[in-house]
């Protein structure tokens, strides 16, 4: 039997792609190869025209100590952000798994913060952890913390790790509550018997029954922790202080609108395409391999 | 190895209770089946005995030792599931050591124990093999495996054999009775196939609704049921019963037939079940015959053969009736069959309770 659909009207089926291509077309390819046309490119300083100039753009960025250390700040963020999200969401998930009073209270309220807009998320921690007018920074100075993210580096970055593996915890949770609730009840009840505590339960057969859970959860987190965390780090640091979290896509925004060196900006983003085409190729690959049980 | 007591054990979700006073008590190296229709409550019975659910009330002792408030791990046992629940992620090998392991056995002594029981359930060439690749009956030998391997002082089973096809339910069950037969391990098992329940056991407990109906050998509790229950679930196809009442030494039927009594109940009158085995009906000649059956449908299953119809004629009225005959019989739907009950063989049951009179 012939499953496709077939059109009598040769054009129709085009027609009926039309928009999605078009949405495509208009919004990702067509600045994608500005993207890679601008990279190569060096515009004058009143932004009248642009020499063609290879590839200096990127030479010069290898050879920049700052694009440099904002790929170190992307790993430093990107590895906290994910260690931190995913590893609450578990225990959040093992501990709700568990919950049989009111569990969907719980998750409801659990999963709420992934509705939060990135900027009102770290709008909203600005507001608890801003050192002049913040609830909490007045309680943590209050017990002698020299609080300070707007001067100090390292505060700052813990500040917006805070924030961006807040939101993500949600997405992280309902994953691994899935995982959890896939998992057979006779098999705990197995490894019960045969002698397991709770901790050893859950090392030998739980996590790595999670195991494909976890790594899809990964990708998706180092994917987040790039590219979606700008908002974040926009209204609550602005890279600052200093370049202390700058990570990679937030340089391309302030080196081309800010700094109007659109040249360099479009070549971090292209830089930037290559590292989420790697991510994605690892994703695909862990897809088609990922393990059915 | 060693016994088990069940007293007035009680089990209560919220404030519905679900058994209602269980008692119970096990020989060392016995094998005791507990048989009756979903929803009576014997998985939820073995899940108390293995530590899975609480106990609400009454007391449970594993050789001698009274393990209420024993976690699954401290009460020696083994557990055989319905699923199988074998760990998806190791090896064939790694499933039957891992309660070795955690029980911190030397690698030799897991080695040599995996392998003596792999050995016996013939799982030797697949210990390297995740169970994925296995079929239905090796993953059951595995589950088997896995409990054998520990040693334990009572084997549970959980209608281990319910997702295996017919011919290898047959042969399983008798590994399964070989097996615990060789160790001599006491042994509960669950199951709702009357036949595995019978095979099996040492002693059956037959429940419903909560309640053990009655504890005793198979033969017993196919020879002597207590209750109609048991009359009904116990024996295929299931005993016929019949509504009515003693009259001296007759029994007499709703619809005002008659049949004569092996013995005379004390009490006359009162509203009684008669019942007997469709096998201890045999034919008879029209002159000899106590019941006289209308052939409704015939079922022919080679060695024998079942008559299903109505009483009917001047003995008798009212109320259906299989008769169990040789398959040799030439029956067909709309003859009469002129039958007598063997001696002995007949039951007589309260109707309001249901208990043998």
């Amino acid at each position: 039997m012939e499953k496709r659909v077939t059109f009598d009207n040769r054009m129709l089926p085009y027609l009926l792609l039309a928009p999605q291509l078009a949405v495509t077309i208009v919004f990702f390819f067509w600045p994608a190869g500005q993207a890679l046309y601008q990279s190569l490119l060096l515009p004058d300083p009143f932004g009248l025209g642009a020499r063609f100039v290879w590839f200096s753009n990127f030479e010069y960025l290898f050879n920049d100590r700052y694009y440099l250390q904002s790929f170190v700040t992307t790993a430093v963020f990107t590895f906290f952000v994910t260690l931190v999200s995913m590893s609450v969401a578990l225990l959040f998930a093992v501990m709700a798994d568990q919950v049989i009073k009111g569990a969907g209270a719980y998750k409801t309220l659990l999963i709420w913060p992934y509705a939060v807009a990135p900027a009102v998320a770290g709008v909203m921690w600005l507001f608890m952890f801003q050192p002049s007018i913040g609830v909490v920074a007045f309680y943590m100075k209050a017990m002698g913390i020299d609080w300070n993210p707007v001067l100090n580096g390292g505060q700052a970055m813990t500040l917006v790790i805070l924030a961006a593996a807040w939101k993500q915890i949600s997405y992280n949770f309902l994953f691994f509550l899935a995982g959890l609730q896939a998992i057979p009840k006779s098999l705990i009840e197995a490894a019960a018997i045969d002698g397991a505590g709770k901790w050893h339960r859950f090392r030998t057969i739980i996590f790595p029954l999670l195991s494909p859970t976890t790594f899809f959860l990964l990708v998706v987190n180092i994917v987040y922790a790039f590219f979606e965390t700008f908002g974040i780090i926009h209204t609550m640091t602005a890279g600052g202080p200093g370049q202390s979290t700058t990570i990679l896509v937030y340089k391309v925004y302030s080196d081309g609108f800010v700094g109007q060196d659109l040249g360099s900006s479009a070549a971090q983003s292209v830089i930037l395409m290559v590292v989420v085409g790697i991510l994605t190729v690892i994703q695909f690959r862990f897809i088609e391999r990922r393990v059915h049980y | 190895m060693a016994t088990i007591s069940i007293r007035d054990v009680r089990k209560s979700y919220g404030k519905t209770e679900v058994i209602h006073g269980v008692s119970l008590d096990v020989a060392d190296g016995e094998f005791i089946v507990i048989v009756g229709p979903s929803g009576c409550g014997k998985s939820t019975l073995l899940r108390m005995v293995a530590g899975l659910e609480r106990i609400t009330a009454g007391t449970m002792e594993i050789g001698g030792r009274v393990v209420n408030d024993l976690e699954p791990r401290e009460r020696d046992i083994a557990m055989v599931f319905q699923n199988y629940a074998l760990y998806p992620h190791m090896s064939v090998f790694d499933n039957m050591a891992y309660g070795l392991k955690i029980a911190g056995k030397t690698k030799d002594e897991i080695r040599q124990r995996v392998d003596q029981a792999a050995a016996m359930l013939q799982l030797e060439p697949y210990l390297d093999r995740k169970p994925r690749a296995l079929s239905g009956g090796q993953r059951q030998r595995v589950a088997m495996g896995r409990a054998l391997v520990r040693n334990p002082a009572v084997f549970l089973f959980d209608e281990p054999l319910s997702n295996l096809d017919a011919k290898l339910r047959v042969q399983m069950r008798l590994e399964i009775k070989q097996m615990q037969r060789s160790v001599g391990t006491t042994a509960l098992y669950v199951t709702h196939d009357q036949v595995e329940a019978m095979t099996l056991a040492d002693r059956l407990v037959v429940m419903n609704a909560g309640i053990a109906e009655q504890i005793d050998t198979p033969m017993a509790v196919y020879e002597r049921p207590a209750t109609r229950f048991v009359a009904g679930f116990i024996g295929s196809p299931a005993m016929n019963i019949l509504k009515g009442s003693v009259s001296g030494s007759d029994f007499v039927l709703e619809g005002g037939g008659k049949l004569a009594l092996d013995t005379k109940p004390a009490e006359t009158g009162r509203p009684l079940l008669f019942g007997v085995r469709p096998e201890h009906l045999q034919i008879a000649t029209a002159k000899e015959a106590t019941l006289n059956l209308s052939v409704t449908a015939v079922e022919t299953l080679g060695a024998d053969t079942l008559a299903h119809g109505t009483l009917s004629g001047a003995n008798g009225a009212g109320g259906e009736l299989i008769a169990r005959l040789p398959g040799s019989a030439k029956v067909a739907p709309g003859d009469t069959l002129p039958l007598t009950v063997q001696e002995n063989m007949t039951h007589l049951f309260d109707a309001e309770t249901g208990k043998r009179v």
